[in-house]
């Protein structure tokens, strides 16, 4: 109720289960003392003791308020700010309010305790990068692996193509008649097949 | 000089599996469950498996006959039909291409989301925090971690489609990405892509399997199967149920594109294409009713999940508000303990009243959503709820992956194949290089769909691109088929190729049922753009977390019109020019 008191409320069964277990006077000893710890270590109030945190209006709910008192000064409270770095950057005291999304302060701020999602290099990358080699591997492989077929079947084929053209040559003389002797012997040519020639080399 | 001599598929095996991949797609798993919900549930199967009969087998049997008798892609295919249809060849490539630019952005994000799935926690599970990390970034807020990361983290999308914003480099990498996978498997033709048809093709069905069981063991998936199966019958008496029925069976087979009279023109003359057609229809009706099965006990974990969390919070807020003991206040007694609060302690109960939300299991299943927002959200939202979210994020997007991989190969066969049969670019330059050169523009225009409006500009091409201009090149498919070449020929064709005659089911179908049911699809479709006059859209407000309707600007209306046009035109245009040149060459003869 003073301006500087902190309502908590702690949903334990919610987030132990089975492992719950009651709230009582001693757990609230440890969370005093938690408190209290926290400001020893983490704010200038390296007296703190926990005596000077008080817990008032406990319920069945489990939730309280509690005001952590400055001994040096006269029955005055810590700033509600000091008492919010303090256990914001107490390592132990984060565990005993964040329980699980289901435990949380109210009043403080829940940034600490937001669960930040940012690596520092992005996993995604990494991945990308992996599949994009093998990707480029396998592409670069398949193109080399088509040249080298196509080298060899034109390889194949222009041999076949030699041997082709060696056979004509051979023919045209094995044929018995020369082709010169026909031309200047009786035979004149005929017509119609030099015209069908003619067609045919067009094409 | 020699001929060379058609590249083959090394088994029957490897055809089936090439229609399969293409045919089962991301439509069976992402519009089918949705048209189900829509439509009366189990008896949305009644509409569905009448159109199935009456145009489905029909038609696919059809383009794979054609495609087997001719022996080339689908501009020589009908060029042989008549001269006059040139035109629907080159509509069918025209059609191709613009698929393929846009769909294989899908599979651009299924890399993202699978890239991002090797992380703990899944990136998708939480919102990020603002930058002075006092709380939970603003947008994120207002909406889910899910809807936020897809529109985002993602897209990065910009409030309309007038602000195009800049080139997202993550998304341009992956769509690099995707388009040299595609490269890598045509890049060979059908050598390639025989061997890695087996993969996508069976791989979605184990993983599929997967979480069939994954998803019947999950915590209120019952829930989603008995909302999704018990029938309304009086949906049936809804024209528009048959009508989904009837255009989703057709695009889910993607008749017109071209790609099944090219995987048809590789296989062997005596190929038994009857039973092949029968046989790839059924596959890929069942592969859809099998994937709403997983949907829905996904739909079902997923919405008893939200609603369960929702019960949580109220009751916290209760037992905050009136501390009261942990335990005392249970789902089961919630209604009882709010009577008896509001009767105890009025006044604190009425300042609490507009925070308590009412929870409704109901509520939850009816959100239906189609399409990649149920692709992207709600499956995320529901895998990040599992155990081990990581293996089932990395399994569901592989198969997104597979699914969409499989399609591109058909997408691009389309464009590929008569490219590569004509004489004047086919005999020129190698295939890959072909490949090559269309891998690369479609790889750089894509690049649009990367900017901040990329999503916008996906929609428009998604629903326009493909649906009239398709519609319109099956019809004269079909007609060139029966009326045209006709279909005594054909049959004696069929006979030839398989060894008997289709019987009269085929014959009534092709020459009646089908082409009717085009018509009439055809009609719906026009006058349903016509009468709704502009043309609307769905913008994401980042201030508000939510998607708003907004209106197409003209030149966005210029483009659709364009992209229509482009396709549609060329029938009459091949039929044209066909006819000039015809008449030219008679008076060349004649003078």
């Amino acid at each position: 109720d003073a301006q500087n008191a902190f309502k908590v409320r702690l949903s334990i069964k919610t987030a132990l289960g089975d492992n719950a277990y009651a709230w009582d006077a001693n757990e609230e000893y440890l969370f005093k003392a938690m408190v209290a710890f926290a400001m020893r270590r983490y704010s200038s109030k390296s007296t703190t003791q926990i005596s000077n945190v008080l817990l008032c209006n406990v319920t069945d709910r489990v939730s309280f308020w509690f005001v952590v008192t400055d001994s040096s000064k006269n029955v005055t409270t810590v700033p509600e700010s000091e008492v919010e770095a303090a256990i914001r950057y107490s390592h132990c005291c984060c565990s005993l309010f964040f329980l699980s999304d289901w435990g949380y302060v109210y009043g403080l701020l829940t940034g600490s305790m937001l669960k930040s999602s940012d690596p520092s290099t992005p996993v995604w990358l990494i991945v990308f990068g992996v599949v994009l080699c093998l990707i480029v591997a396998g592409i670069i492989f398949l193109i080399v692996a088509g040249i080298q077929q196509r080298k060899k079947k034109s390889k194949e084929s222009t041999e076949r193509e030699n041997l082709e053209e060696k056979g004509e040559v051979t023919v045209t003389v094995e044929n018995g008649i020369p082709c010169e002797t026909l031309d200047l012997k009786a035979g004149h040519i005929n017509g119609v097949f030099a015209a069908d020639d003619e067609r045919f080399t067009s094409l | 000089a020699m001929e060379k001599s058609r590249p083959l598929w090394d088994n029957p095996l490897q055809f089936i599996f090439a229609c399969i991949s293409y045919a089962v797609g991301l439509g069976n798993v992402w519009r089918f469950p949705y048209l189900c919900q829509m439509y009366g549930g189990g008896g949305f199967l009644i509409p569905y498996f009448i159109m199935l009969i009456a145009e489905g087998m029909p038609l696919l049997y059809l383009e794979l006959a054609v495609g087997q008798r001719m022996r080339q892609g689908s501009i020589g295919a009908w060029k042989i039909i008549s001269p006059y249809l040139c035109g629907v060849g080159v509509a069918s490539v025209i059609v191709s291409f613009f698929l393929s630019m846009y769909y294989n952005v899908i599979n651009a994000w299924a890399f993202w989301y699978l890239f991002h799935s090797f992380q703990d926690p899944l990136p998708w599970a939480t919102c990020p925090l603002n930058s002075n990390r006092t709380g939970y970034e603003e947008e994120c807020e207002k909406t889910s971690s899910t809807q936020y990361f897809w529109y985002r983290q993602t897209l990065n999308i910009s409030p309309s489609l007038e602000a195009s914003g800049s080139l997202q480099w993550e998304q341009a990498l992956c769509l690099t990405l995707a388009w040299l996978v595609v490269y890598l498997c045509i890049l060979r033709g059908t050598e390639s892509t025989g061997k890695v048809v087996y993969v996508t093709a069976s791989l979605p069905y184990c993983v599929l399997i997967i979480y069939l069981i994954r998803g019947l063991t999950l915590h209120g998936a019952v829930n989603g199967l008995i909302y999704m199966f018990t029938p309304k019958m009086e949906q049936l008496s809804n024209p528009k149920a048959w009508i989904s029925a009837a255009t989703q069976i057709f695009f889910s087979l993607g008749l017109g594109f071209g790609s099944l009279i090219a995987f048809a023109s590789y296989n062997e003359p005596n190929n038994n294409c009857e039973r092949h057609a029968v046989i790839v229809s059924l596959i890929n009706s069942a592969t859809s009713i099998f994937a709403s099965i997983v949907t829905f006990s996904i739909y079902g974990f997923k919405a008893t999940f939200n609603y369960e969390s929702c019960i949580n919070k109220v009751i916290l807020l209760l037992m905050n508000a009136f501390d009261l003991e942990e335990g005392s206040l249970t789902a089961d007694n919630l209604n009882e303990m709010k009577d008896y609060l509001m009767a105890t302690h009025p006044q604190e109960y009425a300042q609490l009243l507009p925070r308590l939300k009412n929870c409704s299991l109901e509520a939850e299943l009816d959100t239906a959503v189609q399409g990649t927002g149920l692709a992207f959200i709600v499956y995320s939202e529901a895998i990040k709820n599992m155990e081990v979210p990581q293996l089932y994020s990395v399994l569901y997007f592989f198969m997104l992956l597979m699914l969409g991989i499989g399609s591109m190969l058909g997408n691009t066969a389309a464009i590929l194949t008569p490219l590569t049969d004509s004489k004047a670019i086919g005999a020129r330059f190698p295939k890959e290089v072909i490949s090559g050169v269309v891998c690369f523009v479609n790889c750089v225009i894509g690049l649009i769909f990367t900017m901040e409006a990329g999503n916008y500009w996906f929609d428009i091409f998604n629903d326009y691109a493909a649906t009239l201009s398709l519609l319109l090149i099956v019809l004269v498919e079909t007609i060139a088929v029966c009326y045209i070449y006709g279909i005594r020929r054909f049959e004696k064709d069929l006979d030839t190729m398989i060894g008997r005659k289709p019987n009269w089911y085929w014959k009534i179908m092709w020459a009646v049922a089908s082409p009717l049911l085009i018509i009439s699809l055809f009609i719906f479709y026009l006058t349903d753009y016509i009468l709704t006059g502009t043309l609307q859209y769905q913008a994401w407000d980042a201030t508000q977390g939510q998607l708003v309707t907004k209106d197409y600007p003209g030149y966005a209306l210029a483009v659709i019109g364009l992209l229509v046009a482009a396709s549609t035109m060329c029938i009459p245009l091949g039929a044209l020019v066909t006819f000039i040149r015809k008449r030219l060459k008679r008076e060349n003869v004649s003078t």
